[in-house]
């Protein structure tokens, strides 16, 4: 086999079998994807089903802290994850770009492969297409992901009431920056990492909790403050965080200071939000402490009155807004 | 980090905030108020981010300057940037806030989604690398800002020189903040009783540059860094001069700012550049406000290189950016602010940059 990703492999002849062979079937290739069927013959839940789908660039592919394959699985799981869902299984679509090494290749579906067995779901169907060098960066991928309805949630953000607690599961920004200092090649010691990771066993603690939960969330793109503008718009609460409380890590608060960037508005892979209902906050934040994946968790904040806006108590006493950003994240000038 | 978190202790800012209460009050005994002017754009949003503005005492009121070096570049330079960047051997080097910024007809991101190769950079030196990327292309640096910027911009300068590289020039619009400083103090539709002056311009051009600005003028101008407890600190300084009516240059950030300022860094300036007559957007002509390349280094400006013309800039008549950047009012008061004028679409030059008066105003306290 050559060492590159060649049209051929899509073409959907021997070679073609050949990379589905050696490098998916090797890997995924027991329970629903054996024998590869056109489409998966999954067992009925019972319950109803959470079903969610996103879609992978990131550019480079490997980052600190992870590589696109994390990513894809953990993407789609914590979307299903904090929709209430107990992920099951996952799709797994890639494109890739003639002339991608196989070597990247191997590394990312290895990742896939071990992701999604410590987060317990199967890969259970995939498509693979190879489109011509310049059409593609490197590869993209695409999962779909179908969980069971967790009972006893009621998640809805018009429940939210003034008064209620917003918890966050560890620090934020961390994706955002350490893929951007990763493309810059910003190079500081301790720089940031990556937070990629699953906030299943986050939301099955939260499941303890039931009516108490008012509503989750993960904050990817945008970061944490388009996610709570996002939750208050439209309803009549609003939310007011406090900066102390709002945890970051060394390395992201570095880059960030030297960039401008605020890490509020930047992406989060491993993390989520949690509102409840205060007298149940500490609660569920010292059961989350527990496990390594909220071992960073705090209470930011509180849902206010103030009807659709977000707001932030700063070090020197005074309160600010909290905008989503534009869109692109620029650096200063100076 | 700590370094940082002790400018950002809350226990440092309560106590200067409840010290520039007491001052505030003395002031107002004695039947005056403090209208404090701070010039620099990272001083807006740090004011912004840590939302200073907000908790000082009614008769304390903050303007914000025409300190944001993007604002003030006026539209047929960015005419021009548009104009290179559509010819398919340029490539535009540039820092990131100047993508957004409306020319008379279109941005250069906007350009760039047309085709037109644009880089965003997060140093000059960033152009060294471009050059080689793509030796076939010329990479056309714009070259804007203070004295801050113009610092590094002329270490690339420098380096280009040296190695003789022949696929890199500079497109120009650098100003200075001294003559903007005397040109505000001098408006007599203005009043401001003290500036906050910037932290980086200062490292670069030294804490007695304001000395005969603050003899000439008799207003206290204070140095303060870009930290919430510094700048509370800065304020605090400020205000003891006004009540004692004394008027004085104040380097509170002594730990970088040298009475002379950076040696290296103004030996660069006096190499390569000369003093004119600059445009602000919104403000129009200040003498002595800019500087360009010297005529025996023309040779790297992209105008003389490329031929092109920069020309005189068209602007919204319902646009208040001038009076915004001059302070007479706040943002919040141009007919156009978070309404036809907004990051998205932004009209006047003060809404484009993340340091800009209007951006600041719109991302923290709408």
């Amino acid at each position: 086999m050559t060492n590159t990703i060649q049209i051929a492999h899509g073409g959907g002849g021997r070679l073609s079998s050949q990379l589905i062979d050696e490098e998916i079937v090797s890997r995924f290739g027991e329970g629903p994807l054996k024998n590869l069927p056109d489409a998966a013959l999954l067992p009925n839940p019972n319950s109803k089903i959470v079903f969610s789908t996103d879609s992978f660039v990131v550019h480079p592919l490997m980052f600190p802290g992870g590589n696109i394959g994390n990513l894809a699985v953990h993407g789609t799981i914590n979307d299903v994850s904090v929709s209430g869902g107990r992920p099951l299984w996952l799709s797994l679509g890639l494109i890739l770009e003639e002339g991608l090494s196989l070597d990247i290749l191997r590394t990312v579906l290895d990742t896939i492969k071990k992701t999604a067995e410590e987060c317990n779901v199967k890969i259970v169907t995939g498509d693979t297409k190879v489109v011509s060098r310049g059409q593609c960066d490197g590869m993209y991928i695409n999962t779909a992901g179908i969980g069971v309805a967790l009972e006893n949630f009621n998640l809805d953000k018009n429940s939210i009431l003034p008064g209620d607690s917003v918890l966050v599961s560890g620090t934020i920004g961390d994706h955002g920056m350490a893929v951007l200092a990763a493309r810059e090649g910003i190079n500081i010691e301790n720089g940031p990492v990556s937070d990629t990771a699953s906030v299943h066993k986050l939301v099955e603690i939260a499941h303890e909790f039931g009516q108490s939960v008012r509503f989750m969330r993960d904050p990817t793109r945008g970061g944490v403050a388009a996610v709570l503008n996002e939750i208050a718009s439209g309803t009549n609460i609003g939310f007011k965080l406090e900066s102390s409380s709002i945890p970051l890590s060394k390395g992201t608060d570095s880059i960030s200071e030297i960039l401008g960037i605020d890490p509020l508005n930047v992406a989060c892979e491993g993390r989520m939000l949690l509102i409840c209902d205060s007298s149940a906050a500490d609660k569920m934040l010292e059961k989350w402490n527990q496990i390594p994946e909220g071992s960073g968790a705090t209470i930011i904040g509180k849902a206010t009155t103030v009807a659709g806006r977000v707001e932030l108590l700063t070090v020197t006493g005074g309160t600010r807004l909290i905008d989503v950003s534009q869109g692109e994240l620029l650096p200063r000038i100076c | 980090m700590k370094y940082i978190e002790d400018y950002r202790n809350p226990e440092a800012a309560a106590y200067i905030r409840k010290q520039i209460e007491v001052l505030a009050g003395e002031l107002d005994g004695q039947g005056k108020t403090a209208n404090i002017m701070e010039v620099c754009g990272s001083h807006t949003m740090a004011i912004g981010r840590f939302a200073i503005r907000e908790l000082l005492p009614k008769n304390v009121k903050l303007i914000s300057g025409p300190g944001c070096p993007v604002c003030v570049t006026d539209s047929g330079y960015i005419d021009a940037a548009i104009e290179l960047a559509e010819r398919n051997d340029i490539i535009i080097a540039t820092f990131g806030d100047m993508i957004n910024v409306p020319g008379s007809s279109t941005t250069l991101v906007k350009s760039r989604s047309k085709g037109a190769h644009v880089e965003v950079c997060y140093s000059p030196m960033n152009a060294l690398e471009l050059s080689k990327k793509y030796p076939d292309k010329q990479i056309v640096f714009l070259a804007i800002g203070f004295e801050t910027t113009i610092a590094p911009i002329l270490g690339l300068l420098s380096i280009i020189e040296k190695q003789n590289i022949q696929n890199i020039s500079l497109l120009t619009a650098f100003k200075l903040v001294p003559p903007a400083l005397e040109a505000l103090a001098s408006d007599p539709e203005l009043n401001i009783d003290a500036f906050l002056c910037p932290a980086h311009v200062s490292v670069i051009i030294g804490a007695d540059a304001y000395i005969p600005f603050v003899e000439k003028y008799k207003i206290p101008c204070v140095i303060a860094s870009f930290e919430p407890v510094e700048i509370l600190f800065g304020l605090m300084g400020i205000l003891k001069q006004l009540v004692n009516g004394t008027s004085k240059v104040e380097n509170q950030y002594k730990r970088f700012v040298r009475p002379s300022g950076s040696p290296k860094a103004l030996e660069l300036i006096s190499k390569y550049l000369e003093v004119y007559d600059a445009s602000w957007r919104g403000i129009g002509c200040i003498p002595s406000s800019g500087v360009k390349l010297k005529d025996n280094y023309s040779k790297f400006d992209a105008t003389e290189r490329f031929n092109i013309e920069l020309k005189p800039e068209k602007q919204n008549s319902a646009c208040r950016c001038g009076d915004v950047l001059k302070g007479k009012i706040l943002p919040s008061d141009c007919p156009l602010f978070a309404k036809a004028c907004n990051p998205l679409n932004p009209i006047g030059p003060c809404m484009v940059s993340s340091e800009g008066s209007c951006a600041a105003y719109y991302k923290y306290s709408r």
